[in-house]
């Protein structure tokens, strides 16, 4: 059984994301920031789900959001992302790419460092999160921002350098690997840059024979690097596996209206999230079918003693497969919608450890605990 | 003329108003624009005004936070209301509307414990004196909810009336619970002076088992009137209640219990204790001993319930406005003066929705409260749908006006646009004016608005949001986006002038940008003549890249010959054949090389009348031109030479 928490606002919310926790405790993630838009005054706000003081002895008790602190933010919020424990890099619809500090010693945020006039619009930011050790500290972060404009910018510590343009609108950026992009745009392509390469070409394009649907978001497979998942304005999911194919392994018609967000859970990779325009939170389940795999490899093998490293291979080569040979039509592929009814957007989602935390246009903060049971 | 509600309110706005000028203003959406204005005596002179601008609102609470969580969490229980419309069973239809009444009210509560939070966490007098104002409406409107959802919704039955209207009144009366804090937090809880006052509070609310309670204590402790306690205790203890039991049963018993009470006030048996005698004869509803403990009631409606409980516990819907008039008279004797909660709550007391809705309109200054309710009740069939003459009915009025304030706030307006959903008769065209209103700030923005027109099928207002869009691309240069907006909308005619920036450019910068875009129109080069040239004008600069000669040279020739090209481009696309001509073999026909030429020839024709007039200005351009035109004679007349003997010589 999940549980939830909703909470009211007073601010539309475009993006919520948790603090990395250190990859070497089993701690479970206890504050996430949230980035309002459309407001006359935007803000960043931290919250906190960690109750202090109080031990509740039942496990389904989950306490509600508790505002830490807040700080103006000129323009929307169009992404947020964490650079480690205390800083937070953001992307604002004014063109400008901040990064504000988190004293936590007496909960306060302040304003680092900022590049204004990075790009006319900035939509998006990202740094370079290793995939095996979420949460560890770059010393010299390099953050990619992508804009309206079609811009791709990298800022090296306090210079700006911009890298490549390329015209048409992207919307989402991903690092694949420290030296390698990905980008979506509105032309439904899927681009792949190296930015150790001069020049304004991407080294990959990948797209969707004669479509052109705008495509909104992107993720990468935590630990297979070259599985990649999008969602675009028609709702449906899309999962490419960029070492081969020029165009998508599977289709999957999803949500009604625009897939704003698409995630791999972290650390159990075959669960991913999505949300959307027409409110709705999906949970996709592909963990049922890597419990079904295994047995037909044991039973292709005709080998009755087999050996538990054998079977631990088998688990492994199927987890590598599991999106990639997920087919809608052999059905093995579940899919939970997590949220109650609403008919506002679900704008954004992250997924860390047991918790995941939602935001939507409705003003609503949701939280929701172990998402995946 | 119509008659006046109310006394319109006076409002003072700072810098307006001076000796000798006048007031000028406008209507916005939800607000009035001011300004100085000067009338001069002669119509000469403009005179000098201070120039300033107010801006008037009526709807300050759109932009209280605390509000807004209300709003939006409404706006979900509403959705769901019209939704469950659609798939009610009778049976438990009212169980369902119960239901989401008591979910409007808990968001209500919510948003009560909230402005109370806040109210007491701020130091600004101005600030907290306006969030007591606003608790008191909420509580106000919490209050006038619950028992419009006794009368009309559960439309309780004798007996169950007066259960669910005593549970209305503990719930709103929090005089009794200080008074009871007071009482036992006191070092000796027997002594005080108001212990007496806190089992008559106890009794009055029909809580007897608290009442015994503390009845049992004094019990305990004075021997002298342990035995009038006991009979009191035993009275109190044996007051029917109605439950399961049928009408006329529990009227029996009730009025079994109430001639055992008369017998003992008539005996005597509580003379020795003035204080449980008025518990007695509180027992029996005696209106003056009632009017005696009015201060432990508070209200004219505490009264009015407390009276009912011990006079006439089986009250219909149908009696109770007779007995609310004559409660608020005898309560408050001489204050003709009656406050507007009094008249929503008697006038919802009588039953008459209409005007519990037109008195809270006066009362607040947002349309929440009047178009929930309204819409809840319309649920319950409770309106014969007269129609105003305004062209709605008075449910489908409220929620516009709403849905109208909400499309007034920067954020709020996505809220406003399911309400607008559920006007059958002007939602839509409301839909359609706001939608077009909104200020379209990022691309993000616009997706959204856009997906709402497009889900409703409003085809102008999704042309308007692209050529927006298009335009804010255009004037920032980015002609891709500007291109992929208006391919969106089908806007033949702004593709048309997009494609025409594109080939500009093209010639004065000789490349193209926006690849991306251009290779990967697809189908929707077909949108407009101009855009499909520009799309197989850029595939034969592909071909030509390629190597592909034959082809790109087919391709150039069909542009003309099926007439794609615009007459102004032919003369680039035959410079573009030029080293096409040029080549070593012989990529261009005869018959090829002849279609070539006679296209040449019909441009200059076409050319000559214009530039006959401006020949002075574009005498050089042209001279240029002709050696550009002698130089494609020439190229022309050599390739078909080649082709003609190339040609002769495959045949043979």
């Amino acid at each position: 059984m999940e549980t939830m928490v909703a909470k009211y606002v007073s601010q539309k919310i475009s993006k919520t994301r948790w603090r990395p926790v250190p990859a070497s405790s089993l701690q479970q993630p206890d504050v996430f920031a949230a980035g309002s838009w459309d407001n006359e005054e935007n803000k960043v706000s931290l919250w906190s789900i960690g109750d202090f003081g109080a031990i509740h002895m039942e496990e389904e008790y989950l306490a509600d959001p508790k505002l830490l602190c807040d700080i103006r933010h000129k323009g929307d919020v169009m992404d947020l992302q964490f650079l480690d424990q205390e800083r937070i890099v953001t992307a604002s619809s004014t063109g400008r790419v901040t990064i504000f500090r988190h004293h936590q010693g007496n909960q306060t945020l302040s304003e680092k460092q900022k590049w204004e006039h990075a790009h006319r619009l900035c939509e998006c930011v990202k740094w370079p999160r290793s995939s095996t050790a979420p949460g560890v500290v770059c010393n010299n972060p390099e953050i990619v921002s992508v804009g309206e404009d079609g811009r791709i910018n990298l800022f090296r510590a306090d210079s700006k350098e911009i890298v490549r343009t390329s015209i048409s609108t992207i919307h989402a950026v991903i690092f694949l690997r420290t030296t390698e992009i990905l980008t979506v745009n509105s032309i439904g392509q899927l681009k792949m840059w190296d930015l150790r390469q001069q020049g304004n070409d991407p080294t990959h394009i990948f797209s969707m024979a004669n479509e052109r649907v705008p495509l909104h978001c992107l993720d990468r497979h935590p630990s297979q690097q070259h599985v990649v998942a999008t969602g675009g304005q028609d709702g449906m999911l899309c999962i490419w596996d960029v070492r081969q194919s020029r165009t998508p392994i599977s289709l999957l018609t999803a949500h009604d209206a625009e897939m704003w967000e698409v995630h791999f859970h972290p650390s159990k990779p075959d669960h991913l999230f999505t949300c959307s325009e027409d409110g709705s939170l999906w949970h996709w389940d592909a963990s049922t079918e890597v419990m079904e795999r295994p047995s037909f490899l044991l039973g292709g093998r005709g080998n009755v003693s087999l050996s538990r490293s054998a079977v631990g291979q088998s688990f492994s080569q199927s987890l590598m497969t599991a999106w990639l040979n997920s087919d809608p039509t052999k059905g093995h592929l579940e899919i939970n919608d997590l949220l109650p009814s609403s008919t506002l957007s679900v704008n954004s989602l992250d997924v860390l450890g047991e918790y995941l935390v939602c935001g939507t246009d409705a003003e609503s903060i949701y939280v929701l605990k172990r998402p995946l049971a | 003329m119509e008659e006046l509600d109310e006394q319109p309110a006076e409002a003072v706005i700072p810098g307006l108003g001076r000796c000798g000028t006048h007031i000028g203003f406008d209507w916005g959406p939800r607000e009035f624009l001011l300004y100085e204005t000067r009338y001069p005596p002669s119509d000469k002179a403009h005179l000098e005004t201070s120039g300033q601008l107010s801006f008037l609102r009526n709807d300050e609470d759109l932009f209280s936070p605390v509000l807004r969580k209300l709003f939006n969490e409404s706006h979900g229980i509403f959705v769901g209301l019209q939704k469950s419309e659609e798939e009610a069973t009778s049976r438990t239809r009212k169980a369902d509307l119960v239901r989401v009444s008591k979910n409007y009210r808990s968001v209500l509560q919510a948003c009560m414990q909230e402005m109370h939070k806040v109210a007491s966490s701020t130091r600004d007098k101005f600030q907290s004196e306006k969030y007591s104002e606003q608790l008191s409406i909420l509580s106000a409107m919490e209050l006038c909810w619950n028992l419009c959802e006794i009368l009309f919704i559960e439309a309780a039955t004798a007996g169950s009336l007066l259960v669910l209207l005593l549970d209305w009144i503990r719930f709103h009366s929090s005089e009794i619970d200080n008074i009871a804090e007071e009482v036992l937090q006191s070092e000796s809880p027997l002594q005080h002076e108001r212990f007496w006052d806190l089992i008559t509070a106890y009794v009055l609310q029909a809580r007897m088992d608290e009442a015994r309670q503390l009845l049992a204590k004094e019990a305990a402790v004075t021997t002298s009137t342990r035995s009038m306690c006991r009979v009191l205790d035993d009275l109190l203890k044996k007051m029917p209640t109605f439950g399961s039991q049928t009408l006329t049963e529990f009227e029996l018993k009730w009025q079994h219990w109430r001639e055992e009470c008369e017998r003992h006030l008539q005996c005597g048996t509580f003379s020795s204790s003035p204080q449980m005698e008025t518990i007695c004869k509180v027992l029996l509803g005696a209106e003056d001993t009632l009017l005696e403990k009015k201060d432990l009631m508070g209200t004219w409606y505490h009264f009015l319930v407390s009276q009912l409980l011990y006079t006439h516990p089986t009250v219909t819907l149908a009696e109770i406005h007779s007995y609310a008039q004559s409660c608020l008279d005898i309560f408050s004797p001489g204050d003709s003066s009656s406050e507007p909660l009094d008249n929503v709550l008697l006038a919802a007391f009588e039953l008459d929705i209409h005007q519990v809705i037109k008195e809270f309109s006066i009362v607040t200054n947002n349309w929440w409260f009047v178009a929930h309710l309204t819409d809840l009740l319309d649920h319950c069939q409770l309106f014969q749908s007269h129609n105003l003459y305004f062209g709605s009915n008075m449910r489908e009025h409220l929620l516009l006006e709403y849905a109208s304030g909400l499309f007034s706030h920067h954020s709020l307006w996505q809220l406003g646009v399911d309400y607008f959903d559920h006007c059958p008769e002007l939602g839509r065209v409301y839909l359609e004016l706001h939608m077009e209103r909104i200020p379209l700030s990022t691309e993000k923005k616009a997706l959204k608005a856009l997906r709402i027109c497009e889900q409703r099928q409003m085809t102008e207002q999704v042309r308007s949001i692209c050529k927006t869009m298009a335009m804010q691309a255009m004037r920032n240069r980015r002609l891709g986006s500007a291109l992929s907006w208006s391919i969106r909308a089908k806007d033949a005619g702004f593709a048309t002038l997009i494609s025409d920036r594109f080939l500009k450019d093209y010639c004065e910068r000789g490349r193209f940008s926006d690849l991306d875009l251009i290779d990967n129109l697809g189908p929707a080069m077909l949108l407009s003549d101009r855009l499909t040239f520009l799309g197989k004008y850029r595939e034969f600069h592909k071909m030509y890249n390629d190597q592909q000669f034959e082809e790109a040279a087919r391709l150039l020739l069909s542009l003309m010959t099926a007439r794609i090209a615009p007459c102004t481009f032919w003369l680039t696309l035959l410079l573009d054949a030029l080293p096409l001509l040029e080549q070593q073999q012989v990529i261009f026909s005869a018959e090829q090389t002849y279609q070539l030429m006679s296209c040449l020839e019909e441009r200059t024709a076409a050319k000559l009348e214009p530039i006959q007039s401006e020949e002075s200005r574009k005498s050089q351009d042209s001279s240029i031109e002709n050696t550009k035109v002698e130089m494609l004679r020439l190229a022309l007349a050599r390739n078909l030479s080649r082709a003609i003997v190339k040609e002769g010589t495959v045949q043979v």
